[in-house]
């Protein structure tokens, strides 16, 4: 889905060129007119038009998807470069609608050359179509949030980055040519920074600031939520600076790159990797560019489309790429590996929910992994049920893809299906027809994988393929089974409760009427009232004391759970 | 049985005896245990000479735990009203015990079929009726005009009060709720008793009572314990035949008549003493709604359920063919029709033509 969309921008670009070559004669026909009108566009200026697309419908929205862009990048960097990454982040209202947003990492800093087409150039970048569990995949986001700010206030973008503790600091200011997608270098100059290695961003954009849902204090919490090994500090534009501190010292395995599975391959890619392979045959290509492609499979691919094993790649026509994919479809090939994601851990996912809400139970479960064409993909997912959680309303989910918060589109969200799908009454739940259940519930969903398929740019909501659907539900009905065994003690123990309180309730009323009927003294009804509960209470045995206690949960952390909840939201939370 | 009837100190001393059994029982360190007779249909047997029905046997058995302890703590604290009640020689209506039950903090009753209902077993439990726990009916008994002078007393001097019910003009005698000491005196050849009151005050009006030498009795539908005692000893006293005249749908034949004549399933350990079993069917037969093309009233899904519910379980029913023809006919023609429809011949219709031509062809009665 992802894929199509990156391929419709570049035909775009490239129609248009296309057109502008055609000569333009004498205005003879309606289309010689119109020739006239039409010109070039960059992938740029079509951004700047269509600015929804990466998340900046609304000036909301913008604050939340740059210092998400932002953030993104830093986070892996830090990461592939095996850094527990430190995060500061600092919001700065500068006049109506106007923000300073700030995002600094401990990230290995990037080379000078790099730093003008990282940020001040769309498409650029060391991600676009790798297959490796990671949160940025295009290089479109960071630079369409400079772009952003540039448009809004007219001011660029300003750089700092370092890479070594010997090497000064680069700064830069930079705006995007939009017209060219180029870099357009405003200032630049050498700098002292205290920092051993690290990078800094600093952008004027227009934007409102809001707490509660969706907010970018929502945004932070879900952020340390599933990455328990980062530290921000964040500043928002009111109140005071929020220390999110790391809850592990462990770094998450490295995920490794894949080359792509050709299960996944469609014909527009396999006619890019085509033309830009080193491998001088066919059969060649499919061994080194695809994964589980060995002598046995590619020759088998082969026969079965029809082509020569010799065959150069650069040979291929249109029709041929069409039959390798016919051919590969035809083939048993091997599933891809999957040890190239690193799933977060359910005890991790786990600990994250108990920082952030005080529930009475906690359960969660980290799938194995599976494929969906061609891409691995692992599922996890944790549940916290009752405790201080609101009982009205509905289930509260909370998505998250390659350890980022997914905030806007929970509708259109393949994760959404696989709640509303599944069957929770059977887990003591209510729910009406295809809905989200009620109940005290706090859901958390993550996937990753070497490619998330979103269904836009703004990466706001997982795409519909049913192997994900499947998956998901398949979690959720784990994690479902162990609520429903809790919540089915939880009722038995509350009906003996019941029974017991009823014994004691209504024991003085029979030892009372036996007094007047038989005619004994006071004394002796306290004897019988004695007797009758040891005699109802006898066989009952020890209860298991299943009221909430608030204190029970050490994770939880009040000052955190506050975060990114507005006043009425907290009001809810204490009721 | 009958007895028991009269001395009413006897369920004081059942009560107290029962209170006493539940203390050892606990003393004992033992879980203790009432006893019921199970009140339905399916827990009584008739047969015609005994002219009854009469209980199975099957009981109910509530012993003290968890489930039951509020039951059971209701059921202490009523028998201690009740005992109260007796000592004192006074008397509490359905309706008031329920509100004194509301003394009773988490053991009062919400609703007063809650208390009735705990009530009932009390009296299954003694096998008594409700009156010797010094409990009485809510509504009055009935309405008595004709040929009959009732023997009272006046409460406060003690002394014979004579009551002469063809003296009330267009009004009526109503029945006690307590009838065990009245007397009386009659010439009367038979009793009338009536489903509907406007009946009651049509004969009434135009003294059918007279002319047929006859006492009549309105029952105001279902009729009470006190008017089933009543016309129960008034016809012993009398040795005279009771005619019953309801409408003809299964509500009438056998909510009121064969209530009237042989007792309920739900309070059957009092139908000895409060069945009339010399009681005949003069009432709207199926067969009337024919020959007098009466006009009718579809039956509704209650009268059928009650029809098929009747040739299925009731004993009663089930020892008449008659009364099977009869209500199989009813279901069949899929009608019902009231006492009030044979109006439809004239307003004295009742009293000129049907009433004294059933009194005189008794082949078309029926049980």
């Amino acid at each position: 889905m992802k894929d199509s969309k990156i391929s419709s921008f570049t035909d775009v670009q490239e129609e248009l060129k296309e057109s502008h070559k055609a000569p333009i004669a004498e205005s003879k026909y309606k289309a010689h007119e119109l020739a006239k009108s039409q010109r070039e566009i960059s992938i740029a200026e079509f951004f700047e038009k269509n600015r929804h697309l990466l998340g900046f419908d609304n000036k909301r929205k913008a604050l939340l998807t740059t210092i998400k862009e932002a953030v993104d990048n830093s986070l892996d960097a830090c990461e592939e470069a095996d850094i527990l990454p430190d995060i500061n982040i600092e919001i700065m209202e500068m006049g109506t609608d106007k923000y300073r947003v700030i995002v600094e990492d401990n990230g290995p800093g990037i080379v000078r050359e790099q730093i003008p087409k990282i940020f001040a150039q769309l498409l650029y970048g060391s991600k676009f179509h790798k297959l490796k569990m990671q949160r940025g995949q295009q290089g479109i986001g960071i630079s369409a949030a400079v772009m952003y700010a540039q448009l809004t206030t007219g001011k660029p973008a300003r750089i700092t980055s370092k890479i070594h503790p010997n090497e000064p600091a680069h700064y830069y200011e930079l705006k995007i040519d939009t017209q060219k997608n180029r870099p357009e270098i405003i200032n630049e100059s050498e700098k002292e920074w205290s920092k051993d290695h690290g990078t800094r961003i600093e952008m004027d954009l227009e934007a409102t600031y809001f707490k509660g849902r969706q907010s970018v204090d929502e945004y932070v919490k879900q952020t340390a939520i599933i990455n328990p090994h980062v530290t921000v500090i964040y500043q928002p534009p009111k109140g005071e600076q929020l220390m999110l501190v790391r809850a592990s010292d462990k770094k998450p395995r490295l995920p490794e790159e894949i080359k792509p599975h050709p299960y996944g391959v469609e014909l527009g890619m396999l006619i890019k990797m085509l033309q830009a392979t080193e491998a001088k045959t066919i059969k060649q290509f499919l061994r080194q560019d695809f994964s589980r492609i060995g002598d046995k499979a590619s020759e088998e691919i082969l026969e079965n489309a029809g082509l020569m094993n010799n065959t150069k790649p650069k040979d291929m026509s249109r029709d041929m790429a069409e039959k390798l994919i016919h051919g590969i479809r035809n083939t048993k090939i091997m599933m891809p590996p999957t040890d190239c994601i690193v799933p977060i851990g359910a005890e991790l996912l786990e600990k994250g929910l108990k920082k952030e809400v005080n529930a009475e139970f906690y359960t969660s479960i980290s799938r194995p992994p599976n494929v969906y064409r061609g891409n691995p993909f692992l599922v996890e997912a944790g549940l916290a049920y009752g405790g201080s959680l609101p009982k009205e309303g509905t289930l509260d989910l909370m998505r998250f893809a390659n350890r980022v918060p997914l905030l806007y589109q929970q509708g259109g969200c393949a994760f959404t299906e696989s709640v509303t799908s599944t069957n929770w009454k059977q887990y003591g739940l209510q729910q009406s027809g295809k809905n989200l259940p009620v109940g005290p519930i706090v859901l958390v969903v993550h996937i990753a994988s070497v490619w998330v398929p979103f269904t836009s740019e703004a990466k706001e909501a997982i795409a519909h393929y049913p192997e994900i659907i499947k998956e998901v539900r398949l979690a959720l009905q784990e994690i479902g089974r162990s609520l429903s065994k809790y919540i089915g003690k939880k009722k038995r123990v509350g009906e003996e409760m019941k029974k017991r309180s009823y014994i004691e309730t209504y024991i003085p009323h029979i030892a009372e009427a036996l007094k007047e009927l038989v005619g004994f003294d006071s004394k002796e009804e306290e004897k019988v009232r004695v007797l009758l509960a040891s005699l109802l209470e006898k066989k009952r045995g020890a209860l298991e004391a299943m009221e909430f206690d608030p204190s029970k949960n050490k994770e939880y952390d009040e000052e955190f759970a506050k975060i990114g909840r507005d006043d009425a939201e907290q009001g809810e939370q204490i009721e | 049985m009958l007895s028991k009837v009269s001395k009413l100190s006897d369920a004081s001393k059942q009560i107290t005896e029962t209170a006493k059994r539940i203390y050892s029982d606990i003393k004992k360190g033992k879980k203790a245990e009432v006893e019921s007779p199970i009140r339905s249909l399916s827990n009584v047997t008739y047969n015609e000479k005994q002219g009854f029905f009469s209980l199975k046997g099957n009981m109910k058995k509530r012993t003290l735990s968890a489930n039951t302890v509020k039951t059971f703590a209701q059921t202490l604290r009523l028998m201690t009203l009740s005992k109260a009640l007796i000592e004192s020689n006074d008397i509490a209506t359905k309706r008031e015990a329920y509100y004194v039950s509301k003394n009773w903090d988490a053991a009062r009753f919400k609703e007063q079929p809650e208390s009735d209902s705990v009530m009932d077993d009390i009296e299954a439990m003694f096998q008594v009726n409700r009156e010797q726990l010094g409990f009485i009916a809510d509504e009055h008994g009935g309405s008595v005009a004709g040929e009959l002078i009732v023997i009272d007393k006046d409460s406060s001097t003690g002394r014979d009060v004579r009551i002469d019910c063809t003296k009330f003009g267009s009004g009526s005698y109503s029945i006690p709720s307590d009838v065990e000491s009245l007397r009386f005196e009659t010439k009367a050849e038979f009793i009338l008793a009536i489903e509907t009151n406007g009946m009651f005050e049509r004969l009434n009006k135009h003294m059918f009572w007279k002319k047929s030498k006859c006492i009549l009795v309105s029952m105001g539908g279902v009729p009470t314990r006190a008017c089933r005692r009543f016309i129960r000893r008034l016809s012993d006293h009398t040795n005279k035949p009771v005619y019953v005249f309801t409408d003809g749908d299964p509500y009438g034949y056998l909510n009121i008549y064969r209530t009237l004549k042989v007792g309920s399933g739900n309070a059957a350990h009092i139908n000895e003493f409060f069945c009339v079993p010399r009681a005949r069917f003069i009432g709207i037969t199926p067969k009337d709604i024919e020959s007098y093309k009466l006009p009718t009233h579809p039956l509704e899904e209650v009268d059928i359920k009650r029809i098929k519910d009747g040739l299925k379980n009731d004993p009663f029913v089930k020892t008449y063919k008659t009364w099977q023809d009869a209500l199989d006919k009813l279901l069949k023609s899929k009608n019902r029709a009231e006492q009030q429809a044979l109006a439809k011949h004239g307003l004295n219709f009742v009293i000129s033509d049907y009433l004294p031509e059933k009194l005189k062809n008794n082949k078309d009665w029926l049980e």
